[in-house]
């Protein structure tokens, strides 16, 4: 399983990159494995304004729909719409190419909540079993 | 192989194989004074309607009621063909193992739709137009976030009602009516350029209600600032003859297409559909038929894009609709094959030349029409409740009456006609009134 040890990570797989007030997220490398080829990402649009814990889009895969949480509070000012023609990035590449939003975020506090990497090895190895 | 059908292309192989030039050449044997040279004493070659008529309902009703649901005339193959057992179930099965000419008629089905509209997807369709404008509606409050659905008053007052019960729920969207203009009949575009934004979904009727054409380009040009904006069609024949609605840059393009094929019966069932843009097919309700390959690379058809649907996403499904209307859509596929392209055309021109020679003979008894606006095959006049119930009485029924949904049109009367309207039928009427 990669966990880069760079990001902090979200219980429902989400992985979050932060840079001052800007949160850009995706999911784990876990969760792409367990969601087999993912054949569509619905992602919202900019501005949008997103609360911490709500849905903000969706992943298609060949055998499930699954919704992709907010990690942190904020308004979206980036959406990566290579997603749209090439959702089996997020298989390839889920750290890298495969970013689907940036927060701006309204309370950068929100982060202290989220799992640094070794915390999320142990919860996703858990899960895992 | 063909037993009526006399190509020239068939009656040169005859021809050929029996080693003849002509078809005379068959009776050369009879002597010439002996061949009946005269006229048989037969009637003259009738269109199908007309033999039907003639065979199977000597008296035709006088009719000239249409608004939403109009009289056309369905070949009787479509019958023939879509009351075989194959097609005939009450309930469409979907299967791709046994149910290959289902799919593949659905599919030619959303392919016809979608060329028509001049969109880029088609659903299985719908259960009627009034669905479909209330699904259009929900389709834009769930992707683009809508608090505000504007529809024409000119739109058909039944979708109007529909759009209503089905949004009751959503407590923080409103429906906003845009007024028609009382001169020309079409929607006034002033009330409508004033008051769009992104957070509203617009919809529009064309033909609208009373049969008026829309100024589409200019509607186009305003609805385009809407977070989703969508035209209505209320009767597919007129898709023969108007520009494709999708030439203007809708969303969606939705509506009533039992006039393929569907008789009226008593005002049902219906055939809904909705045909919208690539970037919202993901968001658009009801089944999709695609073309695929099963393992043998052998083209065949199967559901697609299920995702959308209850079975896989539960509550958060683009609509609970998970059925189409089968049978109606089916009949709708075979009339289009069957007519094709010009029959579509000259039925769409029969339907528009009909319904201005009744105009005419209206105006010269002193019968004007309401509105000025252009009109395709139906427009409003006015008639008293008791002229109307006399010549309903009489076995004519002159149109639709439209005041207790429209009070602003007092003695209000939409006028149909169709290709099923004959010249003797619109003498009748004016001799009557």
């Amino acid at each position: 399983m990669n966990i880069p040890t760079d990001l902090r990570y979200t219980k429902d797989h989400e992985w979050v990159r932060i840079q001052e007030n800007m949160a850009t997220i995706g999911i784990t490398d876990y969760a792409q494995s367990e969601l087999g080829d993912i054949v569509f990402v619905e992602l919202p649009e900019v501005n949008t304004s997103v609360k911490k814990g709500g849905v903000f889009g969706t992943l298609e895969s060949v055998k499930a729909v699954s919704d992709i949480y907010t990690p942190v509070s904020g308004v979206i000012t980036k959406i990566n719409d290579q997603l749209e023609d090439e959702p089996e990035l997020v298989n390839q590449n889920c750290y890298d190419k495969a970013w689907m939003i940036v927060i701006r975020m309204d309370d950068p506090a929100e982060i202290t909540a989220l799992m640094d990497a070794s915390a999320y090895e142990k919860y996703a190895g858990a899960e895992a079993k | 192989m063909s037993f009526t059908c006399e190509t020239r292309a068939s009656l040169e192989t005859l021809l050929n194989t029996i080693g003849i030039d002509k078809k005379e050449d068959v009776f050369s044997s009879i002597p010439e004074d002996l061949l009946f040279k005269g006229k048989l004493n037969i009637p003259e070659p009738m269109d199908e309607e007309k033999i039907r008529r003639k065979m199977d309902f000597p008296v035709s009703g006088t009719i000239f009621a249409g608004g939403g649901i109009y009289r056309h005339h369905i070949p009787s193959a479509v019958d023939a063909l879509t009351a075989r057992q194959e097609f005939f179930t009450a309930y469409t099965p979907y299967q791709p193992e046994i149910s290959q000419g289902t799919l593949q008629s659905i599919f030619e089905y959303q392919s016809m739709m979608a060329d028509l509209t001049g969109m880029h997807a088609s659903n299985a369709s719908m259960y009627d137009g009034a669905t479909a404008l209330a699904e259009a509606a929900l389709m834009a409050i769930r992707k683009k976030h809508v608090k505000k659905v504007f529809v024409s008053r000119a739109t058909n007052p039944s979708y109007r009602a529909v759009l209503q019960t089905y949004l009751a729920s959503h407590v923080d969207v409103a429906i906003i009516e845009i007024p028609f203009d009382p001169k020309t009949g079409r929607t006034d575009m002033n009330t409508l350029n004033e008051t769009i934004d992104k957070d509203s979904a617009v919809f529009i009727q064309n033909p609208n209600f009373f049969g008026i054409c829309e100024p589409m380009k200019e509607v186009s040009e305003t609805a385009r600032n809407a977070g989703m904006w969508g035209i209505v069609v209320n009767e597919a024949i007129s898709l023969g003859i108007l520009e494709k609605p999708g030439a203007f840059g809708p969303d969606i393009v939705l509506g009533e297409a039992q006039s393929f094929g569907n008789p009226v019966s008593a005002g049902g069932p219906l055939l809904g559909f909705m045909c919208v843009k690539k970037n919202l097919l993901r968001a658009m309700p009801g089944r999709v038929v695609g073309l695929s390959r099963d393992k043998n690379n052998t083209q065949s058809f199967c559901l697609t894009l299920a995702t959308r649907e209850q079975h896989i996403r539960r509550e958060k499904a683009t609509s609970n609709i998970c059925s189409n209307q089968g049978l109606c859509a089916l009949r709708a596929a075979v009339y289009l094959n069957l007519i094709g392209p010009q029959g579509l055309r000259d039925t769409a021109l029969q339907c528009a030349f009909g319904a201005r020679y009744l105009r005419d003979q209206l105006m010269d008894k002193g019968i004007n029409t309401v509105f000025s606006g252009p009109f395709f095959h139906e427009f409003v006049i006015r008639m008293d409740t008791k002229k109307r119930k006399d010549l309903i009485k009489k076995g004519i029924v002159p149109g639709v009456d439209i005041q207790n949904v429209y009070p602003e049109i007092p003695d209000g009367l939409l006028v149909n006609v169709t290709e099923m309207n004959t010249k003797k039928e619109c003498a009748c009427l004016i001799e009557h009134l």
